[in-house]
């Protein structure tokens, strides 16, 4: 790890002939692979969604009765028993991929609507961008989880499907208003002026010029998306705003909770979905912290300083994000 | 404009578009919510006279256009009619938000604030020293910040309850005493009130902490840090008059949009204690499709979490001179 970061902090900015773009890619990835966040958050997810497309195969019915009621954990049952005497552990299990799907169908959706929004108002300008961002602001003070809560009620089809839209369209707000800041700030870049004066179309500058240098920060804004949406069905869930036919984490709680599990001590019921909850945002968490360092390089420095070595500057390439986030920090402090 | 007058004019504005959403959320509802409603009330006694032509202008739905559907709707509101409760008939719902408001208020409130001030003290600690068990401490609650409220409310609520019973299983306060100032009911609040509040701190602290240790970081190796090192101030004062101040700035602008999550979740968490505030009461609406007391409550929660980031932007404005001169 060290000699990596020696040898990047010795590059010189401005050389950027393809050889060394490319080594600088694979600086990226290796230096991504390297930060044991990222590492950690990776591993645990894809366990997670390994239960996700195995778990359905294996196990066709999670809800069928197998043996008594509220058994605690035994050699046969590795979590026990629910109330009416269903597999926990089969059904926590299979329930990883109606949560997973909400969460990443709900990010994806979410985070298409804060692209079009805030990159698509920083690039129109005028007017057009005024409303837009005037709208994303609004959407951001408005609490997300009451609207949602009642935009669900109000609805008469409840279902993962419903979910996953409701919870796009309340949680983009947050994204937009950061990639808009950034793509303002890419705006006069002279690379995309120079796309302009060449008589480039914007869709195309926006696709080839700008995309690719703010996707760092579109991957770290799906990420929130995808825990904010997580966390937000498993609530709606819980109290009961979800068809009870789909299987994910936030209805076997839901059902823990309706059979007084808490009360009857039955821990092994209520404590593992929560805590699979809490695992997959951890990751996602620890994978977004892994990519801060890559964004902001000061901050990989400062930690690296810390551990008593010094580091000249932040290194090649990642001198242009440097530049590209202290934008962003002013615009955030001026809303 | 100044500063201030354009931050009035940006939450009058957000205020309205909650309005205005808000007017159009009943027209979701399959059938006509005012005949639900209706039947439901009538289930437990008369419905007060004139409550259905209240309850259509209430929820946009009378008759003529949308324009006159809108103002009779802006009129109801005017007059704080926002329907009778069906969860407490036939108490009206403005009198049944008013009495679990204080509950959320104080809960939610006391409880920010201290996660606040505990994070941020820590994570400036940990990005100031080189204390190994602080800087342990921060990838620890990266855990922290992903799990969801309720759930932690639940483990709490089986510990302290169940298993060590050291705290009450449910409510605000023991039905002995009556609400009031004084101090057997204040004792028996605080005695209700110390595991939720421990959730919401718990659930808050990682995020703060995390947030400021990253910015201490970056602020530490600034010009005028160094500047005032090398003058031979003490840690301390660098820490709190020079550094700190800088860092802290981010935190007091997310502080604004947290608030949203954190009432959010605080909302679903009152439901596990079977607390007497707001999120019990939307609860109680939903389950029993109470679409008045839906819509009130999603108003009334939208007009303090608007007032709350009011307050914050104002007082960014006094932290941070550059706000107010800029644009």
């Amino acid at each position: 790890m060290s000699t990596l970061q020696t040898t990047e902090a010795l590059a010189t900015p401005d050389a950027t002939t393809s050889d060394e773009q490319q080594a600088n890619q694979r600086n990226l990835f290796r230096r991504l692979i390297s930060s044991p966040q990222m590492l950690v958050g990776l591993i645990i997810l894809i366990v997670f969604a390994l239960a996700a497309v195995l778990g359905p195969i294996f196990i066709p019915n999670p809800n069928a009765i197998v043996g008594g009621s509220l058994e605690p954990p035994s050699l046969r049952f590795l979590l026990g028993t629910t109330q009416s005497g269903q597999n926990v552990l089969s059904q926590l299990i299979v329930s990883a991929q109606g949560t997973l799907i909400v969460g990443f169908a709900a990010g994806i959706i979410a985070t298409i609507l804060s692209l079009a929004i805030g990159i698509g108002g920083a690039f129109i300008g005028g007017f057009t961008d005024d409303v837009l961002n005037l709208i994303t602001n609004v959407f951001l003070v408005i609490p997300a989880l009451p609207l949602i809560i009642i935009i669900t009620a109000d609805l008469s089809t409840k279902g993962n499907s419903t979910s996953i839209i409701v919870i796009a369209i309340t949680s983009w707000a947050g994204g937009a208003r950061v990639l808009r800041g950034l793509t303002l700030s890419m705006r006069s870049r002279d690379y995309v002026l120079a796309a302009r004066v060449a008589g480039e179309k914007t869709w195309r500058i926006v696709i080839i010029e700008v995309l690719p240098n703010l996707l760092a920060f579109i991957l770290s804004s799906f990420i929130f998306s995808v825990v904010f949406a997580i966390l937000t069905q498993a609530g709606l869930a819980f109290i009961g705003l979800e068809s009870p036919s789909t299987q994910t984490w936030g209805n076997m709680l839901y059902f823990a909770q309706n059979a007084e599990a808490l009360s009857s001590g039955a821990w092994w019921w209520f404590v593992p979905p929560g805590l699979c909850i809490a695992l997959v945002g951890t990751a996602l968490t620890l994978i977004n912290l892994g990519l801060d360092t890559v964004i902001n390089p000061k901050l990989g420095a400062a930690t690296r300083m810390r551990r008593g070595r010094k580091v000249a500057a932040p290194s090649a390439g990642s001198g242009d994000t440097t530049e590209m986030d202290n934008a962003s920090d002013r615009e955030e402090t001026v809303p | 404009m100044g500063y201030f007058a354009r931050k009035v004019g940006f939450y009058l504005l957000a205020l309205w578009g909650a309005v205005t959403l808000n007017f159009f959320l009943p027209r979701l509802v399959p059938g006509n919510p005012v005949d639900i409603l209706i039947a439901k009330m009538s289930q437990n006694g008369a419905p007060p006279p004139g409550e259905r032509a209240a309850l259509t202008k209430l929820l946009g739905l009378g008759h003529g256009n949308i324009v006159v559907q809108y103002w009779d709707y802006l009129v109801q509101l005017a007059h704080l009619n926002l329907g009778v409760s069906v969860t407490n008939f036939p108490e009206p719902v403005t009198q049944v938000i008013a009495g679990g408001l204080p509950w959320t208020l104080v809960l939610v409130g006391v409880s920010t604030v201290l996660a606040f001030i505990i994070g941020t003290g820590l994570g400036a600690l940990a990005g100031w020293t080189n204390n190994r068990f602080l800087n342990a401490l921060a990838p620890a609650t990266t855990f922290l910040t992903a799990v969801p409220y309720f759930w932690l409310a639940l483990l709490f609520l089986y510990l302290f309850g169940v298993v060590w019973q050291i705290a009450p299983l449910n409510g605000g306060y023991d039905a002995a005493f009556t609400p009031g100032w004084n101090l057997q009911f204040i004792g028996s609040a605080i005695a209700h009130s110390w595991v939720p509040a421990l959730t919401i701190v718990l659930a808050q602290l990682g995020g703060w902490l995390l947030s400021m240790r990253n910015m201490t970081l970056l602020t530490r190796s600034d010009d005028y840090v160094i500047a005032a090192q090398a003058k031979g101030f003490r840690p301390s004062r660098i820490l709190l008059g020079y550094a700190g101040r800088n860092a802290v700035l981010p935190s007091v602008t997310g502080f604004a949009i947290s608030l949203g999550f954190v009432v959010s979740g605080s909302l679903i968490m009152e439901i596990v204690f079977s607390y007497p505030g707001i999120g019990y009461l939307l609860l109680q609406a939903v389950e029993n499709s109470d679409y008045a007391q839906m819509q009130g409550i999603f108003l009334v929660i939208t007009i303090a979490v608007l007032g709350a980031n009011f307050l914050v932007d104002v007082l960014y404005g006094f932290v941070d001179p550059r706000t107010r001169q800029s644009t």
